[in-house]
C-alpha cells in the first residue's frame, strides 16, 4: 500500500535533515500508528505520503515514496486526492465551504465525479460516520468531535484507500475521542480502509492498531512492528505497557479488556493494602473564591451558578465535555471577563478591575495555544519583555525558566522550540511575576509522554510551593498523576466535585486505564502500583525522566 | 402520526430557495426603493426586509449581517440630517434654529455653512437618508438569507477560480477577528496594556502571522483534496475566464449604454450582444472543466414566484410614479403628512410573501 524506500527529508535552512533513511512498509487493510517523541519528525512522515511534503512545504526528499504503486515524485497531492484522504492536525483550518453537506462533497467535485455517484457517497459517508443528523448544520455550530468526523467525511467521499490522519484526537474530551476512533476501526474492519494515524495519547488507540510505527527523536532508524513488541523497548508507552511491565505480562496487553483477563493475580496481590493515600486533602485557606457565577454568550448557557474555592497548595483538575464551560471559567479566574452574574475573587481583589500588570501578579493562565502568549524573535528577548511588561527586575524571567527546563538557549526563536519547550517558556512568562493562582488550559496537548512526566512533577513541586493550580484538560492519565481534586462540568454547571480518587475511579469516561485494570480497587496510577507492591521488581516507571 | 409528523419532516432534507432567488427579490425590492421618498413606502420596505429575514433566516454567522446593515443605515440617516443642517442649500421654510454662517469664496458658491435650519429641509434630508437605508436593508436581507458560500456556487465554471479566492478571502475575516481576540488575551496576561499605539503595534504582527498560518493550513487541505486538478489545460481555462470577464464587462456597459439616453447609440444593443456572446463561449470553453457540481440549485416555481413578488413591488412604484409622482415623495415645500398611496403599499406588502412561501432553512429545527 505504502512503501518508503530509503528516505530522507530535508527542509530548507535546515542542517539535520527530518527524516534520515526511512524504510517502512504498510500492508493493505492495516490500521498503522505512528507515535515517538514531540518534534522526532512524525508529521513529517505523514504528510510525505501524499506528498504534501515536499510538493507543498518545499525541502528536500531523496529516496522513493509510493502509494498504490504511484511514486510522489511525480504526483502532486491533487493528483493522489482519489488514493490518500489527508486530515491535517486542526480540522477547523481545513474547511471550504459552511454546511456539512457541501464540505463533504467538495473533494468529489474537484474529482469530478458524476452527480448520482456523488450522492450515493455522501450518503455512504453520512452513515458511516454517523452524520446524518448533523447534514445541513453550519459547520462552526458543531462540536470539537463532530468537526473531526466531518474532517474526516470530506476526506472519505474521495473513497480513498488509504486515510492518513495527524492526531485527531488530541483536542477531544474522551467520550468524542472514543466517537472518532470507533469511526475509525469501523472503517478499517468494514471498508478495509488502511490508516496511517499519528497520536500521542497511544491509551486512546493502541489497543485499535496493527502496526506501530515508532519515530525517534532523531528522525533516523524508524522502525515498524506489532504494538506489542514495539512498546515493550519504546520511550513512549502506555500506562497499560508500564503496567504490564510492572507486573511481568508477557505478552503484554494493549486493550483493558486483556489485561483484565490477566491481571486477577496483580488485583489479589494488591487486595490486602489499599492504596495510600499521599495527596493532601482540602488544601489551605482558600485563596480564590467563586461565588453563583453565571456567564453567557450570546443566549446560549456558559455557566451556571458555579461556587467554587480554590485551596493554596491544591491542584484542582476542571473536567468535561468540549465546551462544558471550562475555559469560560478559566477566562473568569484571570480576569479576561468581568462576571456579570456573581463574584470572582483572588487574593481578596477581583482581577477583571484591575490593571493587567497588577493581575499578573495574583493570578497567571497559561492559554490553550501557549504560542500565542510569544511573540519575539528569540527566547533571550521574551524573557526580557516579560521581565518589562510585569514591571520585574532584570533577568527574573529568565531564572524562573532555568528552574523549568535549564538547556533552553537565549538565542533560540521561539517558533523552534518543541511543543513541551514552548509551554515551558509560557509557563515561565506566567510563573515570573510569582502569582499565588497558576492556571492551564489543555497543557498537555501535543505533549508526549517525558514532557507530560516533567510537567507533573513540576506542577507538584509547584504545589508544595504553596501555589494553588488549576488545570482544564481532557488528560485523564494527567489528571489521574496530578491532581488532588477534581471538578467536573456539564452544560456550564459544576456537577461533581471532589478529591481524585473518588470522582474519577468509577466513571466511564473519566477513569485513567490503570483504575479500570485494576477496578473495583481505586488506583491511580502506575507509581502508586509500584510502591504498594512488596518486591517492586524492575519498576517499568520510565515515564519519570 | 400527527405529532410525530413535523420532527419526521425536519429530519428531511429541503432544498432551499436558490440563492440568486434570493438576491433578485432583494435587488427589485431595493429598485423600488430607489424611486421613493415617501417615509411610509421606504418604511414598509425595511419592515418587509426585517420580516422575511426573520422568517426565513439561515442560522449561520452572515444572518446577523441584516442587524448591522440596518445600524449603518441609521447612521446614514443621521449622517445625512447633519450635513443638511451644516452644509445644505438653504431653502424657506419653518425655521427650527441658526447657525452662524461662514462666508465662503466665491469658487465655493453651490455651498453654504451655516444659516437658519429649517425642518423642512431635514426632514427632506432624513427621507432621502431612509431611501439609503432602505435600499441596505435590502441589501443586507440577501446578505442576511443567503449565505455567501451558496451564492459562490452559482458562480459559472469560468470564474471558478476568482470564487475560490473570494471564498478564502471571505472565511479569512472571522479567523482574523478570533486571533485578534486571542492576541488581545495573550497581552493581558503577560501584564501589557491592551491599548494605546503600542498595543495596536503589537497586536498586527502576531494576528497576521496566525491567519497566515491557517490561510496555508486550507492551501494544504485543499490541495489534498484534489483543488486544481482538472483535465482541461490551462490556456483554455483561461482564455474561458478572460472571455466570460469581458463579456460581462460588455453587458455592463451595454445596459448603461441603453439606460442613459445621453450615450452614443452604438453603446446600446450591440455591445450587449457581443458581450452576451463572449460570455456563452466561456460558460461553454469552461463547462468541460473537469469538475462536477454536487447538488446545483433548482430554479422552480418557488423561485420564480420570489422573483415575481418582488417585480410586482417594482412594478406598482414604476405605474404610481407615471401617473401619481407626488404621492411617492415627502411634500415638503409646503411641509405636510405623506400620503399612502395604496396601489404601491399594497405591491411593497406582497413582496413579503416569500416569508411563507420559501421553505425554513433546515438548520433552524431544534436540535
Amino acid at each position: 500500500m505504502i512503501s518508503f524506500e530509503d528516505v530522507s527529508v530535508t527542509y530548507p535552512d535546515e542542517e539535520r535533515p527530518a527524516l534520515d533513511h526511512v524504510d517502512l512498509k504498510i500492508g493493505e487493510g492495516e490500521l498503522a500508528l505512528v507515535i515517538g517523541p514531540t518534534g522526532a519528525g512524525k508529521s513529517t512522515l505523514l504528510r510525505s505520503v501524499n506528498g504534501l511534503v515536499p510538493h507543498f512545504s518545499g525541502g528536500r526528499l531523496t529516496g522513493r515514496v509510493l502509494v498504490e504503486g504511484r511514486s510522489t515524485a511525480d504526483h502532486r497531492p491533487r493528483d493522489l486526492a482519489d488514493v490518500v484522504g489527508f486530515v491535517g492536525q486542526d480540522p477547523d483550518a481545513s474547511f471550504v465551504a459552511d454546511i456539512v453537506e457541501d464540505e463533504l462533497a467538495y473533494g468529489m467535485e474537484n474529482l469530478g465525479l458524476g452527480a448520482a455517484t456523488m450522492r450515493r457517497r455522501v450518503e455512504d459517508v453520512l452513515d458511516i460516520l454517523n452524520l446524518h443528523p448533523l447534514r445541513q448544520r453550519t459547520i462552526t455550530t458543531l462540536s470539537g468531535g463532530q468537526r473531526q468526523r466531518v474532517a474526516i467525511g470530506a476526506v472519505l467521499t474521495a473513497a480513498p484507500r488509504l486515510l492518513v490522519l495527524d492526531e485527531p484526537t488530541s483536542s477531544l474530551d474522551p467520550i468524542s475521542a472514543e466517537e472518532v476512533l470507533a469511526a475509525l476501526s469501523r472503517l478499517v474492519h468494514d471498508q478495509g480502509v488502511t490508516i496511517l494515524v499519528a497520536e500521542h495519547r497511544l491509551e486512546r488507540i493502541v489497543h485499535a492498531a496493527d502496526v506501530i510505527v515508532y519515530v525517534p527523536a532523531s528522525g533516523a532508524g524508524v522502525r515498524s512492528g506489532p504494538p506489542a513488541e514495539i512498546l515493550a523497548h519504546s520511550a513512549v508507552a502506555p500506562p497499560i505497557v508500564r503496567l504490564a511491565q510492572l507486573a511481568g505480562w508477557d505478552p503484554v496487553p494493549l486493550s483493558v479488556r486483556d489485561a483484565r483477563r490477566v491481571a486477577p493475580g496483580l488485583r489479589s496481590r494488591l487486595s490486602d493494602r489499599p492504596p495510600d493515600d499521599d495527596r493532601p486533602g482540602p488544601g489551605g485557606p482558600a485563596l480564590a473564591t467563586v461565588r453563583r457565577l453565571s456567564a453567557r454568550y450570546g443566549r446560549l448557557l456558559a455557566l451556571e451558578d458555579v461556587d467554587l474555592a480554590l485551596g493554596a497548595g491544591e491542584v484542582t483538575a476542571v473536567m468535561g465535555r468540549n465546551g462544558a464551560g471550562k475555559s469560560t471559567l478559566l477566562r473568569y479566574l484571570v480576569g479576561l471577563r468581568a462576571p456579570q452574574q456573581g463574584t470572582v475573587t483572588v487574593a481578596d481583589r477581583q482581577p477583571s478591575s484591575l490593571r493587567p500588570a497588577q493581575a499578573a501578579r495574583i493570578v497567571g493562565l497559561v492559554p490553550q495555544d501557549p504560542a500565542s502568549l510569544l511573540g519575539a524573535d528569540t527566547v533571550g528577548a521574551e524573557c526580557a519583555d516579560a521581565d518589562h511588561d510585569a514591571d520585574l527586575p532584570a533577568g527574573a524571567t529568565r531564572a524562573t525558566l532555568e528552574r523549568l527546563m535549564p538547556e533552553l538557549s537565549d538565542d533560540i526563536h521561539p517558533r523552534d522550540l518543541s511543543e513541551g519547550q514552548r509551554l515551558a517558556l509560557a509557563l515561565a512568562i506566567v510563573l515570573a511575576p510569582a502569582p499565588p493562582l497558576i492556571l492551564l488550559d489543555e497543557p498537555t496537548r501535543g505533549l508526549d509522554y517525558t514532557a507530560k512526566a516533567r510537567l507533573t512533577a513540576l506542577l507538584r513541586t509547584l504545589a508544595a510551593e504553596g501555589h494553588a493550580i488549576v488545570i482544564a484538560t481532557h488528560d485523564v492519565e494527567l489528571v489521574a498523576e496530578a491532581a488532588d481534586r477534581v471538578v467536573v462540568l456539564a452544560d456550564g454547571e459544576l456537577i461533581s466535585d471532589g478529591p481524585t480518587r473518588d470522582v474519577v475511579c468509577h466513571s466511564p469516561g473519566l477513569a485513567p486505564q490503570v483504575a479500570r485494570i485494576l477496578a473495583p480497587a481505586p488506583w491511580l496510577t502506575v507509581a502508586e502500583v509500584a510502591s504498594a507492591l512488596p518486591t517492586a521488581g524492575p519498576v517499568g516507571d520510565r515515564s519519570h525522566v | 402520526m400527527t405529532a410525530l409528523m413535523p420532527r419526521r419532516l425536519a429530519t428531511l432534507r429541503v432544498a432551499p430557495l436558490h440563492p440568486v432567488a434570493w438576491w433578485v427579490w432583494a435587488v427589485l425590492l431595493a429598485a423600488a426603493a430607489a424611486r421613493i421618498t415617501n417615509p411610509i413606502c421606504l418604511g414598509l420596505i425595511l419592515a418587509v426586509d426585517g420580516w422575511v429575514v426573520v422568517a426565513r433566516r439561515p442560522q449561520s454567522t452572515w444572518a446577523r449581517s441584516f442587524s448591522t446593515l440596518l445600524r449603518l443605515g441609521a447612521f446614514v440617516v443621521v449622517i445625512r440630517v447633519v450635513f443638511q443642517a451644516l452644509f445644505g442649500l438653504r431653502t424657506p421654510g419653518h425655521t427650527l434654529f441658526t447657525i452662524p454662517s461662514v462666508a465662503l469664496p466665491s469658487w465655493l458658491a453651490g455651498v453654504s455653512l451655516g444659516g437658519p435650519v429649517t425642518a423642512d429641509a431635514l426632514a427632506g434630508a432624513a427621507c432621502q437618508g431612509l431611501r439609503l437605508a432602505a435600499i441596505l436593508g435590502c441589501v443586507g436581507a440577501a446578505n442576511a438569507l443567503v449565505s455567501p458560500f451558496r451564492l459562490l456556487r452559482c458562480v459559472p465554471a469560468a470564474l471558478y477560480e476568482v470564487a475560490v479566492a473570494v471564498t478564502v478571502a471571505v472565511s479569512f475575516t472571522p479567523q482574523v477577528i478570533t486571533s485578534l481576540g486571542q492576541v488581545r488575551d495573550a497581552r493581558r496576561l503577560r501584564g501589557r496594556s491592551v491599548s494605546g499605539v503600542a498595543g495596536v503595534r503589537g497586536l498586527a504582527v502576531p494576528v497576521l502571522e496566525g491567519a497566515l498560518e491557517r490561510s496555508l493550513a486550507l492551501a494544504a487541505s485543499m490541495d489534498s483534496r484534489g483543488f486544481g486538478r482538472r483535465a482541461v489545460s490551462v490556456g483554455r481555462q483561461r482564455l474561458a475566464s478572460a472571455a466570460t470577464l469581458a463579456g460581462l464587462l460588455g453587458l455592463a456597459v451595454g445596459v448603461y449604454g441603453v439606460l442613459d439616453s445621453g450615450a452614443p447609440s452604438a453603446l446600446g444593443l450591440p455591445v450587449i450582444a457581443v458581450g452576451a456572446v463572449l460570455v456563452l463561449a466561456g460558460l461553454v470553453a469552461a463547462s468541460y472543466g473537469g469538475r462536477s457540481r454536487y447538488r446545483p440549485d433548482r430554479w422552480s416555481g418557488r423561485e420564480w414566484f420570489t422573483v415575481a413578488v418582488g417585480a410586482a413591488a417594482l412594478a406598482t412604484v414604476v405605474v404610481v410614479g407615471r401617473n401619481n409622482a407626488a404621492s411617492l415623495t415627502m411634500p415638503i415645500y409646503p411641509l405636510s403628512l405623506p400620503a399612502v398611496p395604496l396601489v404601491a403599499v399594497a405591491g411593497i406588502l406582497v413582496a413579503a410573501l416569500p416569508s411563507i412561501v420559501a421553505p425554513v432553512p433546515v438548520d433552524r429545527t431544534p436540535r
